[in-house]
């Protein structure tokens, strides 16, 4: 018989060795789903991990997606992840990042095309009240009239995407654009662009943030009172109470940050990377950063490294897709079983697994 | 004659703890037998063994001569053995007679149940109507149903586990009353307790449990109460000393005091008024459940009042939330200890920092002074013989009682104007809530004004100068404690009023 004993005090060895071990168990049973796939598990494993970032062909394009790609689910997810660990379930990232994008993008548009130095400087700003005002609605919501944060901020995710339908082919659309959907590219417009950094890294404006997010969210949680308050709200709301929190305003503080990551991230992705507010601009950053902030365990540099691991079998499994023509069902799943295997694993910092005869009754 | 149950060699060992070791014992047939011993003693997890809840690791049990071994609870009803909880199991929204219903096997209709109901409650005087709601009961009716459910099983054995914690001292003689009819009909009865007053009026037999074992058996009527508590214990005991201290201004007032309960069970506040002058100990007594936590948060600050119905030192207080109220040295300690007074998995140090970041000065514009967080806790553990490795270990590794003197004296070290506490010493055993009560006399003697809310009336006529009874979230005007009698105390807790109710719905 397998029982499972609660702990006195959760193992801090087993909550840092979790994700090492959900990655190696990953790694194995995803070589025996792409073996049973009919594809070289080893050849697999190895265009998902290696080739993007070693291999002398691809690694040239591929290495800067890296960060391209980790920037925005690192910065999202530094915001979700505050809210998480508080009980704040804000589930509309991907809402926020549409509605920062707008709100940056039209600042852009509006000023074009004015040559000075605070167009950019002004994006930002209005990417993250943006994002910052979006999420407002469901903290609004949830203080004055006790809904569900979780199911208004999913929802308004879907509002979010009509919008940036109609502001594509309505309001910001190009006029030099031959009456096709989408605004005009602000790559081409110098004062408004979030370029490449460092040429060949994938490093811009947007990954700087995250880093910086990383840092700050790591002082907060550790070192301020605020964080400590999160921490204990998410922990013990009773508790919470007692010591003086406010709930209400815990709310509208964690949705609130959350939003203007969330919102900072699509503004300097519409600006750099995308280019253009179009309407498939989205394509799922938001979610995926609850999972990168989960894989993270909530933790900044935790958060740091899955989202830059969920990047890489990204980069990886499209690699695989092309070049192995594993099915991107295949990739999908192969992602799902490290969360999987990461949420599996941690019961066992908080529970010690015992072999015996011991019968449960 | 066979024993009904004998007990022999049982033994429960969990990780790190030995539950019980080789406990043996029996129990007649008809007989009231008690089970005495400190909390940790092993007693719970003695009855839950026999009531089949937990798989002894070696021993064996007999009754009426075979061989028994419950492997679950409704084995062990099937052989005649019934249990009571401390903690009701019962659905609010539901009647009495769906709520029993729902704990058989098989229900028979409910009218014909309704029918058995009331001639099990007639026969052992135990009055309930079969078609209330469970939410509108009392504490002490809320058991009545749980006996109830167990009589119409027609035990051999009734299990109680602290029954009285939840009574009034007239319903617990209703309540003796009961078990002494079963008794003569020739049920046994198991009855845990540690109120040994009780105990000597009641049981026939002791068993005394000390770290798990059998460390002697008594006729409880031969001895008194103060060689039963050191068997208990083990060694004598110090009743805390109390200096005569000069009482002076008053310090707190509730005046009017009104709060409407925020869930449709819990108990509204119905103008409530008192004062506490420093170096005063009010005791506020009651039945669980008529607004004592209602009344802490209302006095912690957890829940918002008008203004004016609280005054520090004749300035209004009662709009100020948890953290205004401690810059202003009014404190509070909880009843719950785990997940209200303390979070469980947040280490002690971060425990520290819940109540004391305020006026010990543990956070500088926003930021955490952990060196100062970690030593103000070592303080309290240092201070208050708190049993832990250290600062760094989570709360809910601490035993009740070690927790609860850590919860205490976060807030005594605090050097509070006022401290206002809820059942300080539930749960903890006998030399800590010694410890825990000879600090908030001390905490008085140094001038504080304290209001110590508590279901346990023998510490609040141990510790307190004035006593009010809380009932239905009304509060009587308190009444110097000395002279008082048990009997006047309960009248004042509401007696056995709602009985002569139950009888004429009937």
């Amino acid at each position: 018989m397998i029982a499972l004993e609660k702990r006195p005090t959760p193992s801090r060895a087993w909550s840092a060795a979790a994700p090492l071990l959900a990655v190696a168990l990953t790694m194995v049973a995803g070589a025996a789903l792409f073996a049973a796939l009919g594809t070289d598990p080893l050849a697999a494993i190895r265009t998902i991990f290696w080739d993007p970032l070693f291999n002398e062909q691809f690694a040239s394009y591929s290495r800067p997606q890296l960060l391209v790609k980790a920037g925005p689910l690192i910065l999202i997810a530094i915001g979700l992840s505050l809210g998480f660990r508080a009980g704040v379930w804000n589930i509309g990232a991907e809402g926020q990042y549409i509605m920062g994008a707008i709100c940056g993008a039209g600042v852009a548009l509006a000023l074009y095309p004015m040559d000075a130095w605070f167009v950019f400087p002004t994006m930002v700003l209005a990417g993250a009240l943006g994002g910052w005002a979006w999420a407002m609605i469901p903290a609004i919501l949830k203080t004055r009239f006790r809904t569900n944060e979780i199911l208004v901020s999913l929802l308004l995710v879907y509002v979010a995407e009509q919008i940036l339908a109609s502001m594509s082919l309505g309001l910001m659309r190009n006029p030099e654009g031959g009456g096709f959907p989408g605004s005009r590219n602000l790559q081409q417009y110098p004062a408004a662009a979030n370029p490449e950094l460092v040429a060949g890294t994938g490093m811009h404006w947007g990954v700087v943030a995250g880093f910086v997010a990383v840092i700050a969210a790591y002082i907060l949680l550790n070192r301020h009172m605020l964080g400590f308050q999160i921490r204990l709200a998410g922990q013990s709301p009773r508790a919470a109470r007692f010591a003086g929190v406010d709930p209400n305003r815990l709310v509208m503080i964690c949705l609130g940050i959350s939003g203007a990551l969330a919102g900072l991230a699509g503004m300097f992705e519409v600006a750099g990377p995308a280019g253009q507010i179009s309407i498939d601009f989205n394509v799922g950053y938001g979610f995926t950063a609850i999972i990168v902030a989960f894989l993270g365990r909530l933790h900044p540099v935790g958060i740091l490294l899955a989202g830059l691991l969920m990047a890489l079998t990204y980069i990886g499994g499209e690699l695989a897709q092309f070049m192995l023509g594993l099915p991107a069902a295949a990739i999908q799943a192969f992602q799902g079983m490290l969360l999987f295997f990461l949420l599996g694993l941690d019961v066992l910092s908080n529970f010690r697994v015992r072999l015996g005869r011991r019968k449960v009754t | 004659m066979t024993p009904l149950l004998k007990v022999d060699g049982l033994g429960k060992v969990y990780p790190g703890v030995v539950a019980n070791d080789r406990v043996s014992f029996d129990i007649a047939e008809g007989e009231v037998h008690a089970l005495l011993g400190e909390n940790g003693a092993g007693k719970s997890t003695l009855v839950k063994m026999i009531y089949g809840l937990v798989k002894p690791d070696s021993g064996h049990m007999t009754l009426r001569g075979v061989p028994y071994a419950p492997a679950e609870p409704r084995a062990a009803r099937a052989a005649g053995v019934a249990m009571v909880f401390q903690h009701f199991s019962l659905f609010d929204a539901l009647s009495v007679a769906e709520n029993i219903a729902l704990g058989m096997e098989n229900p028979p209709p409910m009218g014909q149940l309704a029918g058995r109901i009331r001639a099990v409650s007639e026969t052992y005087g135990l009055p309930l109507a079969p078609e209330r709601l469970v939410g509108d009961l009392s504490a002490g009716e809320r058991q009545r149903v749980e006996i109830i459910r167990c009589l119409l099983q027609d035990p051999r054995l009734l299990i109680m586990d602290e029954p009285t914690s939840v009574l009034t001292p007239q319903e617990a003689e209703i309540l003796f009353a009961t078990l002494r009819k079963l008794a003569a009909n020739g049920t046994a009865i198991l009855y845990i307790s540690h109120k040994l007053e009780e105990i000597r009026a009641l049981c026939d037999r002791a068993t005394i449990l000390r770290l798990g074992k059998v460390v002697a058996s008594c006729n409880p009527r031969e001895k008194t109460a103060a060689e039963l508590a050191e068997m208990m214990v083990g060694t004598k005991l110090a009743t805390p000393q109390r200096a005569a201290s000069e009482t002076g201004d008053v310090v707190l007032e509730v005046r009017g005091l009104s709060l409407p309960s925020p869930n449709p069970f819990g108990t509204s506040l119905r103008d409530i008024s008192f004062s506490v002058k420093s170096g005063e100990v009010l005791g506020i007594g009651g039945v669980a459940g008529n607004g004592q936590d209602e009344l802490l948060a209302a006095l912690s600050g957890e829940s918002a009042a008008s203004a004016g119905a609280v005054r520090l030192k004749g300035q209004p207080i009662g709009d100020l939330g948890p953290g205004s109220r401690r810059r202003i040295a009014v404190l509070a300690a909880p009843e719950e200890r785990l997940g209200h007074a303390a979070a469980p998995d947040m280490s002690l140090t971060e425990n520290a920092l819940l109540t004391a970041a305020i006026r010990e000065g543990l956070a500088a514009r926003g930021f955490l002074r952990w060196p100062a967080a970690r030593a103000f806790a070592e303080k309290v553990i240092e201070t208050f013989d708190v049993r832990t490795p250290g600062p760094g270990n989570a709360a809910r590794s601490l035993s009740g009682g070690n927790l609860q003197k850590f919860v205490i004296g976060r807030e005594v070290l605090q050097r509070p104007e006022v401290l206002v506490v809820n059942q300080p010493t539930w749960g903890v055993d006998a030399a800590a809530a010694a410890a825990i009560r000879q600090a908030l006399l001390n905490l008085a003697a140094d001038g504080a004004a304290v209001v110590v809310i508590s279901q346990d009336l023998d510490e609040l006529i141990e510790i307190s100068d004035r006593f009010a009874a809380l009932n239905e979230g009304r509060l009587a005007p308190p009444r110097p404690t000395r002279g008082l009698s048990l009997e006047e105390i309960g009248l004042m807790m509401g007696g056995a009023h709602d009985m002569e109710v139950a009888h004429a719905a009937v």
